[in-house]
């Protein structure tokens, strides 16, 4: 399995001098096993994809929620707009409004040009929930977390290796600390024992006691979530778009040094490519 | 290719739930959180004082076992049975319920309180449990 990071950044897309190392595109991951690709998120990475993949005519597109740094790029998925392909859209399921409704309100004008329901390829959206299935050769989980709006996270096995992706998350509300019991932790399932986690570190724990509410971890946050689920390396992900290269270096540097985890930690990169 | 697979057994509670349970957390009033079965699967520090229990020496609790720790009757004296009680409702039902009753607490002291439960069912209209919060009525009945 393959994990490509098309995109890292959260909130919003940055360009500048001071950040081309993490990179400034918003959240999207290319998840592939031989003839076999899943994308996680439609953030402005997207437009990343290699050329080659894009040449397939199937395209699994699945969605952990609807905020717009998520989204901002699915307008720009060229498949969207190829009459010979097969795009699957899917994302969590709401209580009122359809997905399809959900995504139709920016897909479509005065936001955007065309409205979705007009796009030439053959077009699904599937609505998930606490659900397990298989897609393209890979078993996924999908369980509700914790974030503002409905939102769930992904556990993708693929044999004998798994990865997690919670890019947005705030597993405990207005604490540091995470419950010591893992019944009652936020996204436990999707964690437990998995090779890779990919978590939600957008705040230092300064910045998060002035963003309680807001959705999202602190570094530290993150760290103790991989530590109580058994994770085997923790890659931390939806960068603030306020901290630029040196900023991030310095918080994650900080963050270490004063902590003994046991299993890798590092920060997300654009580009970044793992192998599981 | 998609296929749907069999439901998976869960771990950890549901999103819902645990939300509950985080707002519980940071209440002053008595909640408790229980799940479809009526198991008690949190109650906060200020329901300890109800049980007569902490949450951290007892842990989830089953019906049958925290229903017994007070004894519930009516304003004469009749005791209440278990489905007369408004968390047992909302578990019946799945619908928000209200009630008040006398309750007799450790010291043997009885106490009026007020009980207003509501079902947790999320987004995916999934039963999850229900929640009760309590509160006293009046001063102590001695």
């Amino acid at each position: 399995m393959k994990i490509n990071l098309l995109g890292t950044r959260g909130s919003h897309p940055i360009s500048n001098q001071e950040s081309v190392y993490y990179g400034g595109s918003t959240p999207c991951i290319q998840v592939s096993s031989g003839q076999h690709q899943i994308i996680l998120d439609a953030g402005t990475g997207i437009v990343n994809l290699r050329s080659s993949r894009s040449e397939k005519k199937e395209h699994h597109i699945l969605l952990t929620h609807l905020h717009m740094d998520h989204i901002q790029g699915l307008g720009f998925f060229e498949p969207l707009f190829d009459s010979e392909s097969e795009v699957h859209i899917w994302g969590p399921v709401s209580s009122q409004d359809s997905l399809f409704d959900r995504l139709q309100r920016f897909l479509s004008p005065p936001l955007f040009p065309l409205s979705l329901r007009d796009v030439p390829c053959d077009l699904h959206v599937h609505e998930l929930a606490d659900e397990k299935f298989t897609l393209q050769g890979f078993t996924i989980f999908t369980r509700f977390i914790s974030h503002p709006g409905p939102t769930i996270g992904f556990r993708i096995q693929n044999g004998e290796k798994s990865m997690a992706y919670i890019p947005d998350h705030e597993p405990m509300i207005g604490s540091l600390d995470i419950y010591a019991d893992a019944n009652w932790l936020s996204g436990y399932d999707l964690c437990n024992n998995c090779d890779l986690l990919i978590h939600d570190a957008q705040y230092s724990t300064e910045k998060y006691l002035k963003r309680v509410g807001w959705g999202h971890s602190s570094i530290k946050h993150a760290a103790e979530l991989a530590k109580a689920c058994g994770a085997k390396h923790l890659v931390l992900f939806h960068h603030d778009p306020s901290h630029t290269d040196e900023m991030l270096n310095s918080l994650f540097e900080k963050f270490i040094d004063g902590n003994d985890y046991t299993f890798p930690i590092e920060l997300a990169r654009e580009g970044m490519e793992i192998d599981l | 290719m998609i296929v749907t697979l069999n439901t998976r057994r869960y771990m950890a509670h549901d999103i819902e739930i645990i939300l509950s349970r985080q707002l519980a957390d940071s209440l002053s009033v008595p909640v408790f959180i229980v799940d479809t079965d009526g198991t008690l699967l949190f109650y906060n520090e200020p329901a300890e004082y109800i049980l007569g229990k902490r949450f951290v020496d007892t842990g989830a609790m089953p019906v049958a076992e925290w229903s017994t720790l007070f004894q519930p009757f009516d304003d004469d004296g009749n005791r209440l049975l278990p489905k007369e009680l408004p968390l047992v409702k909302t578990l019946y039902r799945k619908e928000p319920a209200h009630g008040s009753f006398w309750i007799k607490s450790l010291n043997g002291s009885s106490h009026k309180i007020s009980v207003t439960s509501f079902p947790i069912i999320g987004r995916a209209k999934k039963f999850s449990g229900a929640v009760a919060i309590f509160w006293t009525d009046q001063k102590a009945k001695e």
